[in-house]
């Protein structure tokens, strides 16, 4: 139409070049397997584990369907045990334990501090190659006739079973050393690097949890590296200490594992508490109630959670008074976890609620990290427990924590940080109804669970009574409802990257340190060198401004 | 300010025969470098001694346990070879300060020297682990031809643990000494190994004028960790050679 057409004198602008950021500042598949930037790093973390838990979650549908009739659908005995094995190996170590710290924390952290990179740029870049080593040793293990021990590796049975424990043992070692680097890393990122101005008591929430995230991964992992090189050697040369046959104890085992694989409940879920603070800030535009309680019962779970490990044994053999203490200080690890959870409903209520993606994931998060918290004091009491041990509600109670909680709040900071990583914003419509879809499909899972756990109904079981056959089925149902949840969401995540709109350059209006640098950030981040003045969470300090610009 | 244009800080060389050092671009300081350095691999220390502590929480629960087999197989390592095994690691830790010393001190010759005398140090205390490994061999108690043989489930038989001058005849598990032995000194000494190869790595940094005064962070960590191997050693040699 003429109407349409442009008078001829007025002015076109040149169109302007692309602003030059970290994705196209230099290009080529080797700028970025050698790369030493701490965002392309992380967003290898990113597609690495994002395909582990894609990998994982097959496992997990399989087993489900397997499930469906009392008598078993698809598999042998033998097949299930290895299916539910790798599906546990899979989601705890190359997923759960890596997801948060690897990829949004190695792209956000020295963003909130104010830094051009992590401290150790090179020890992060070989952190994610231990990290792929240990997959391609996992993905060999399978190969090589799979493991059917559960991801615990319980002695004796791991030394007497005929199958490839030695290799998976080897890649659980490997990926040990690169979740320790990733820590050893943010440790030495947040006390030397942070941004003139920047105290501890103005760091983000992500960072305190990050750090105390770090603390763990540095002080427990080393404990499962020598446990996994025992079990190697028990399987080559028979040292016998976990051994009965040769005069050793499988109960020692158990408390070398736990000794680590405790406190890795908080390697895995102090991230996701960090992400669940940051957002429940930003989307209710209110400064975090009690600041400070949150960032110091991030410490105080790391140093209790060193001492509860016993609360996994109650029916393994030890000593009635030692497990009385471990009982209390279960208990007690629950205290500055209410404390987090209370601060955020105390920061939503009476906030500027939007209800936007992340912040639905947030509150689903909230929901089910009650239930999954609670049922873990439900657990902690000797007495229930010796009832409910090794039963699906155990299962249930940790897929809530761990997949409700863990994977929910990856999800909202996926959500929350992808217009900041890509510079492209999803179809917010599509991810609403996902979250919608991933919440029901997640309770319709594991629900039924507790009913049948706290009814009996063991744990890696491969058949059943049919007693339990609507549970299970129920149970199946969800799973599959979950699923196509999360296969939407994977949908429009990638289908944005190519056709989402130009994000902002500040989306949500943070005030972190993070929402200052450029959208998406220059290789070095920030374009002067930050210096922070304001409180943390201070939003009257938020440019309104950026909110509104398109990113140019 | 764009990447292009960031300019890096520069530690000048002290002399002709040494190289300038660039801190690399995210550190605003050398002090920064140095302090990240040095935090980061205190951290990585404490890494490796709780790994260690895992083998030594074995150790003093199966000493508790069967303490006749811990005290009898004792007294079947020969202590005097495990004392001159420890002056040997002493001796190279304080070649090991004087080369940190040199390096800091921006004297080459002179780090090369006592780097060299700890790499001596190493492979003196390798090849007498290895006579040591050698006698446990002769004598049956630990055969490393048989060592990844297996466990003979129907006569209850170790193929690595023969015994056969029947020493450890009288006390229960007589293997699982020798066991615990053989891990914590062979993980030990591939901790000797690595060790060894830093010294030489820094040692090529050295000899082409690397580190100085101005730069001297690598030699540092490096002394750092051989320090470490030594000091575990000190635990493992009385827990081992004198057990209580
Ligand atoms: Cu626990």
């Amino acid at each position: 139409m003429t109407t349409n057409t442009p008078p001829v004198d007025v002015q076109v602008a040149e169109p302007a070049a692309p602003r030059e950021d970290y994705l196209n500042c230099s290009k080529g598949i080797m700028s970025w397997l050698g790369t030493l930037d701490h965002k392309r790093i992380g967003l290898m973390y990113l597609i690495g584990v994002g395909f582990a838990f894609l990998a994982g979650g097959a496992f997990a549908l399989l087993v489900r369907l397997h499930l469906w009739e009392p008598e078993g659908m698809l598999f042998t005995n033998q097949t299930y045990n290895q299916i539910f094995t790798l599906h546990g190996a899979f989601m705890v170590f190359l997923f759960v334990i890596p997801a948060i710290p690897g990829s949004l924390g190695n792209i956000v952290l020295p963003l909130m501090v104010g830094a051009k990179d992590v401290a150790l740029p090179r020890l992060n870049l070989l952190s994610f190659y231990f990290w792929l080593i240990g997959a391609v040793l996992a993905a060999l293990a399978i190969i090589m006739g799979g493991f059917d021990t559960g991801w615990t590796f319980y002695a004796p049975y791991s030394i007497y079973t005929d199958h490839a424990v030695v290799t998976i043992g080897m890649a659980i070692f490997v990926l040990g050393f690169s979740s320790i680097f990733t820590g050893l890393n943010f440790i030495v990122t947040v006390h030397k690097l942070r941004a003139p101005g920047l105290t501890w008591f103005r760091l983000p929430l992500f960072v305190w949890a990050l750090y105390a995230t770090s603390l763990l991964q540095v002080l427990a992992t080393p404990v499962l590296g020598i446990t996994v090189l025992l079990v190697a050697f028990e399987r080559l040369y028979h040292i016998g200490i976990f051994d009965p046959r040769l005069g050793g104890d499988p109960v020692l085992f158990e408390h070398f594992f736990w000794f680590y694989s405790h406190p890795a409940v908080y390697i895995m879920v102090l991230p996701a508490f960090g992400i669940i603070s940051e957002l429940v800030t930003v989307h209710s535009r209110k400064p975090l109630f009690g600041y400070k309680l949150i960032a110091f019962s991030s410490l105080a779970i790391a140093v209790i959670s060193f001492l509860v490990w016993g609360h996994h044994m109650f029916t393994s053999g030890q000593s009635t008074y030692a497990m009385f203490a471990f009982s209390f200080l279960t208990f007690f690890v629950a205290i500055p976890t209410a404390i987090k959870e209370f601060s955020w409903v105390a920061t939503v209520w009476r906030g500027s609620v939007a209800l936007n993606s992340p912040m639905l994931y947030t509150l689903a998060f909230l929901i089910i990290f009650a239930i999954g918290g609670l049922t873990g004091v439900i657990l902690g009491s000797l007495n229930v427990d010796l009832h409910l041990h090794d039963t699906y509600f155990v299962v249930a109670h940790f897929h809530y924590v761990m997949m409700g909680s863990i994977a929910l709040a990856f999800f909202a900071g996926l959500h929350h940080w992808w217009p900041k990583i890509f510079g492209r914003m999803y179809n917010e419509t599509l991810a609403k109804i996902a979250v919608v879809i991933i919440f029901v499909g997640f309770n319709a899972t594991f629900l039924p669970q507790f009913v049948m756990g706290s009814r009996g109904m063991p744990r890696r079981y491969a058949t059943y009574v049919p007693e339990y056959m609507p549970y299970h089925q129920a149970s199946t149902i969800g799973a599959v409802v979950l699923g196509s949840g999360i296969a939407l969401m994977v949908a429009y995540l990638v289908t944005s990257l190519f056709t989402g709109k130009k994000a902002k350059e500040n989306q949500w209006g943070g005030v972190t340190l993070d929402w200052k640098c450029p959208t998406p950030p220059p290789h070095l981040n920030f374009d002067d060198d930050p210096t922070v003045v304001h409180e943390v969470y201070d939003y009257s300090a938020l440019d309104y401004d950026s909110m509104r610009r398109d990113a140019t | 300010m764009s990447h292009d244009d960031h300019h890096a800080v520069m530690i000048p060389a002290p002399g002709p025969e040494f190289v300038d050092h660039e801190v690399p671009h995210h550190f605003n300081t050398p002090v920064q470098e140095f302090q990240a350095g040095k935090l980061g691999f205190w951290l990585f220390l404490a890494t490796e001694i709780l790994l260690f502590g895992g083998l030594f929480a074995a150790y003093f629960y199966f000493h508790e346990v069967y303490p006749e087999t811990f005290v009898l197989g004792g007294k079947q390592l020969d202590w005097k070879m495990g004392a001159l095994n420890t002056s040997v690691l002493l001796l190279s830790s304080w070649t090991m300060v004087m080369g940190v010393r040199s390096a800091q001190t921006s004297q080459k010759r002179k780090t090369l020297i006592y780097l060299g005398a700890t790499v001596l140090g190493a492979v003196i205390f390798m090849c007498i682990k290895y006579m040591e490994y050698s006698a446990k061999n002769e004598h049956g108690l630990i055969e490393f031809a048989h060592l990844f043989d297996g466990y003979n489930e129907a006569t209850g038989q170790l193929p690595w643990f023969t015994d056969h001058d029947g020493v450890m005849a009288d006390v229960p598990h007589g293997h699982m000494f020798f066991a615990i032995y053989l891990t914590m000194t062979a993980i030990h000494g591939i901790h000797v190994i690595i060790g060894a190869a830093l010294i030489v790595w820094v040692m090529f940094g050295t000899a082409k004028g690397r580190f100085h005064a101005g730069y001297f962070l690598p030699v540092d960590l490096v002394g750092l960790y051989w320090h470490l191997v030594d000091l575990i050693w000190i635990f493992l040699f009385p827990l081992l050679y004198l057990v209580p």
